[in-house]
């Protein structure tokens, strides 16, 4: 990294890396297990009836509390971590997070409220859920376009960024419908299928537009993709995104069939698929971001705390994420399998 | 828009989401340790209404759990946008402290609530009772951690500034800073009493509706109980936390007392209207030499007045009367929970009319509690971290307009949320008391649902 001056072989060099990728792996850990459960509240409203939205509600209500620490810990870490950044950023997206946040507020509630108020204000709630999963996926959306278009106030900024709030709610529609195929059963699961069908193809032209802007957005984002031999050495990231959407389109075409005669081969491998492909995405976006934090303007070195205070952190990291990784695995082990009805 | 300051405004928001935040968390904490004794009554003595108060309150816990969650994000994105001056000088500091409480805390309650509420039956009753201990831990744990760093900007110790930012030379002179042992425990003991108070108020509401199932008898007795005991504790500890302030920051004091000129003997001034403009207070009503005898514990001992603080003094009449509501709210708490807690030992029940007090006060920790940390947090302007940081200086440059906006939009979002959370609240208590009279009615030996 000596284009930057940074020796990475000193603390202030590689502990800036270091919790770039932590917070990296946190923000995707969020979109994946975050992505899945607002997708299903955006399908919510899609339910025949009261005993599928209970189904639906029951296969993501274990969860969802620590599937948005994530975002807690995301956020966190640019906080403490790249306080320089974070100002630039957040101050730059005050309206969107702060939308964001009512959203996720208003979600989170309601998950309580729609079994606990009163009869003739659960369907309100129910509402309310299906509104806050949709506005605040569709501000995580824009604050992505934002980020990507490196917070230019420009008209066109702003129309690339609503544009990708609509893809990215139907990117978590396909999630949350992949996961229901997987959770679910009978008339429930046949329809995510063609819930995940429809979302399918936005999710593409998400995807394409966000690597087709990218590079135009700098010009050194656009030599790191299209110098030789680089362009070669990447080209399997869109291969096999291409590969992947292809399996999808598959599977989802058979899986109706195949339900019909009461076989549930191959359930999983919907929201397999997506996650994947947002692997891939996060992956290639991450490549042509790095390392800036703020495109063109703020690395995380620049932006970074000190390094005695991150090493303090880093010794936390170090003990604590893989007991955190390990019952978080234990509590998916516990309600594995096809979700059940869920009371307390 | 000129006349709004942006400075005032982000108080405002910061002031708005953190009084909105704290009253849950202050409640998940308390309650889960109640959650965690009724379940191990239940485990020890295999009575069924141990569990019937568990089931019941749970659902309460969810529901402010929930509320805490939520608010609580809001929170980690406002420390870094309202106050942006924060971290940039005392990050070094602040940023372990708030990565430990998420590392170590939020992912192992949120975690492990998931299993409390629905994993009974998919897993053994022990780790069961596991789950439910780590999640009253993990709330515990999350107090640890915050309230360290609050202390620390009261009274912040073991680090040195170079070039304008904090550099921590001891982490544990940080974390066990001078007023944090007395702060945590202040807080820990307000969270239980909180709860106490609220499982009676409720309680007492059923048993008003004629609702006297065993597990509503036992919360209650339960609930006051704990709060019969904690109460001259929290006094007792309140006293030392103020002696700590005393010792560290006298202004803040100064302020509570509502003593103007530097004295020696001075009074404890029972009820006045503190005047800014003449520095003195109107209509005021003292006892002499008490203030004096209670602070120093000598009746001649010297209180520095506010005015020799110069113009670095918080404002007095906020400061003075969120201190008198505190404890007023606390005398009457114990006063409430010695005489129920009488009643019960001594006639076996309570009367109607404790039972209409106790539901009057089921929000009364809430009451004592902001008001404390108004005491405190207000008590310590114009500073941020005391003797370090004005919170003008950490104030951000977003504009007045972006905060006045989304300011308007989260207070009616709060107001709507403590309004269904309250109502919800009543309701479940309400579908619990139509459930146990359905079981009365059915004859004996038929199964209800």
């Amino acid at each position: 990294m000596s284009e930057f001056g940074v020796n990475l072989f000193t603390p202030a060099g590689w502990l800036p890396l270091v919790f770039a990728l932590v917070m990296a792996l946190s923000i995707l850990a969020y979109v994946i297990l975050d992505g899945y459960d607002l997708g299903v509240g955006i399908l919510l409203q899609k339910a025949d009836d009261l005993s599928q939205k209970n189904t639906m509600i029951a296969s993501i209500s274990p969860f969802w509390d620590a599937n948005e620490t994530w975002l807690v810990l995301g956020i966190g870490i640019l906080l403490v971590a790249f306080p320089l950044a974070h100002g630039v950023i957040l101050g730059a997206l005050y309206l969107p997070v702060a939308l964001m946040l009512i959203a996720l507020t208003l979600r989170g509630v309601a998950f309580d409220f729609r079994v606990k108020a009163k009869t003739q204000h659960q369907l309100l709630w129910d509402q309310v859920f299906y509104a806050g999963s949709l506005l605040a996926s569709w501000s995580q959306g824009f604050m992505l376009g934002q980020f990507i278009t490196g917070f230019r106030e420009e008209l066109n900024s702003y129309l690339f960024s609503a544009l990708i709030g609509f893809c990215l709610i139907a990117g978590y529609r396909l999630l949350g419908a992949g996961w229901l195929i997987m959770k679910t059963e009978g008339p429930l699961q046949y329809k995510a299928v063609k819930w995940a069908q429809r979302s399918l193809w936005l999710t593409a032209a998400g995807v394409l537009a966000i690597s087709a802007a990218t590079p135009w957005v700098s010009s050194r984002i656009f030599d790191k993709w299209f110098s030789f031999p680089n362009v070669l050495m990447l080209l399997p990231i869109p291969a096999m995104t291409l590969v992947l959407f292809g399996v999808m389109a598959r599977s989802l075409a058979r899986l109706p069939i195949r339900l019909a005669q009461d076989n549930q081969y191959g359930t999983a491998v919907p929201f397999a698929c997506t996650v994947g492909v947002f692997l891939l995405s996060f992956y290639g976006l991450a490549y042509s971001i790095f390392p800036w934090l703020v495109i063109d303007r703020i690395t995380i070195w620049q932006a970074a705390s000190a390094p005695e205070a991150l090493l303090v952190i880093f010794y936390g990291v170090v003990v604590v994420l893989p007991i955190i990784i390990g019952y978080t695995i234990f509590a998916y082990r516990v309600f594995w399998g096809k979700a059940t009805k869920l009371s307390y | 828009m000129e006349s709004l300051d942006p400075v005032v405004l982000a108080r405002i928001q910061f002031a708005a989401n953190i009084t909105f935040h704290i009253l849950f968390p202050t409640i998940s904490i308390g309650l889960g340790w109640f959650l965690l004794f009724f379940k191990i009554r239940f485990v020890a003595t295999q009575q069924s209404h141990w569990m019937d108060a568990y089931q019941f309150w749970i659902k309460i816990f969810a529901l402010t759990f929930a509320l805490g969650v939520v608010s609580g994000i809001t929170m980690s994105f406002q420390f870094g946008t309202n106050w942006p001056g924060f971290m940039n000088t005392v990050g070094n500091v602040a940023g372990p402290l708030l990565a430990y409480e998420v590392l170590t805390a939020f992912f192992l309650e949120a975690t492990m609530l998931g299993i409390m509420l629905f994993g009974r039956g998919r897993v053994s009753e022990r780790v069961h009772t596991l789950a439910t201990f780590l999640v009253a831990a993990g709330t515990t744990a999350s107090a640890f951690w915050i309230l360290a760093l609050n202390s620390w900007m009261h009274t912040p110790a073991g680090y040195a500034m170079i070039n304008g930012k904090a550099h921590v030379i001891s982490w544990m002179a940080v974390i066990f800073n001078p007023s944090f042992p007395y702060r945590l425990t202040h807080m820990l003991m307000a969270s239980g009493l909180t709860v106490a108070f609220l499982l009676a108020g409720i309680s007492a509401y059923r048993w008003l509706k004629n609702d006297k199932a065993r597990d509503v008898v036992a919360t209650l007795r339960t609930a006051m109980f704990v709060a019969a005991i904690l109460t001259p504790l929290q006094i007792i500890v309140g006293d030392l936390h103020g002696l700590n302030t005393l010792k560290y920051e006298p202004e803040k004091i100064a302020a509570m007392e509502g003593i103007w000129d530097t004295q020696a003997g001075a009074p404890a001034v029972l009820i006045a209207i503190p005047d800014a403009a003449s520095q003195s207070n109107h209509y005021e009503l003292a006892i002499p030499k008490l203030a004096s005898f209670y602070l120093t514990h000598d009746w001649h001992g010297e209180i520095k007045g506010i005015k020799a603080f110069g113009e670095q003094h918080p404002p007095v009449a906020p400061v003075f009367f969120a201190f008198r509501i505190m404890v007023g709210v606390g005398l009457l708490m114990l006063a409430v929970s010695w005489f129920v807690a009488w009643q019960i030992h001594a006639r076996k029940d309570i009367t109607a009319l404790s039972a209409k007090i106790l539901v009057v006060m089921t929000f009364a920790g809430w009451i004592a509690l902001v008001s404390g940390w108004y005491v405190t947090e207000v008590g310590r302007q114009p500073w941020l971290v005391y003797g370090v940081l004005t919170t003008a200086q950490a104030a951000s440059a977003v504009s007045a307009k972006n905060i006045a906006t989304t300011l308007l939009l989260y207070f009616l979002l709060y107001v709507a949320l403590l309004i269904s959370y309250i109502s919800v609240m009543f309701h479940l208590a309400k579908k619990a008391i139509y459930k146990n009279d359905l079981a009365e009615q059915l004859p004996q030996g038929v199964q209800h649902v």
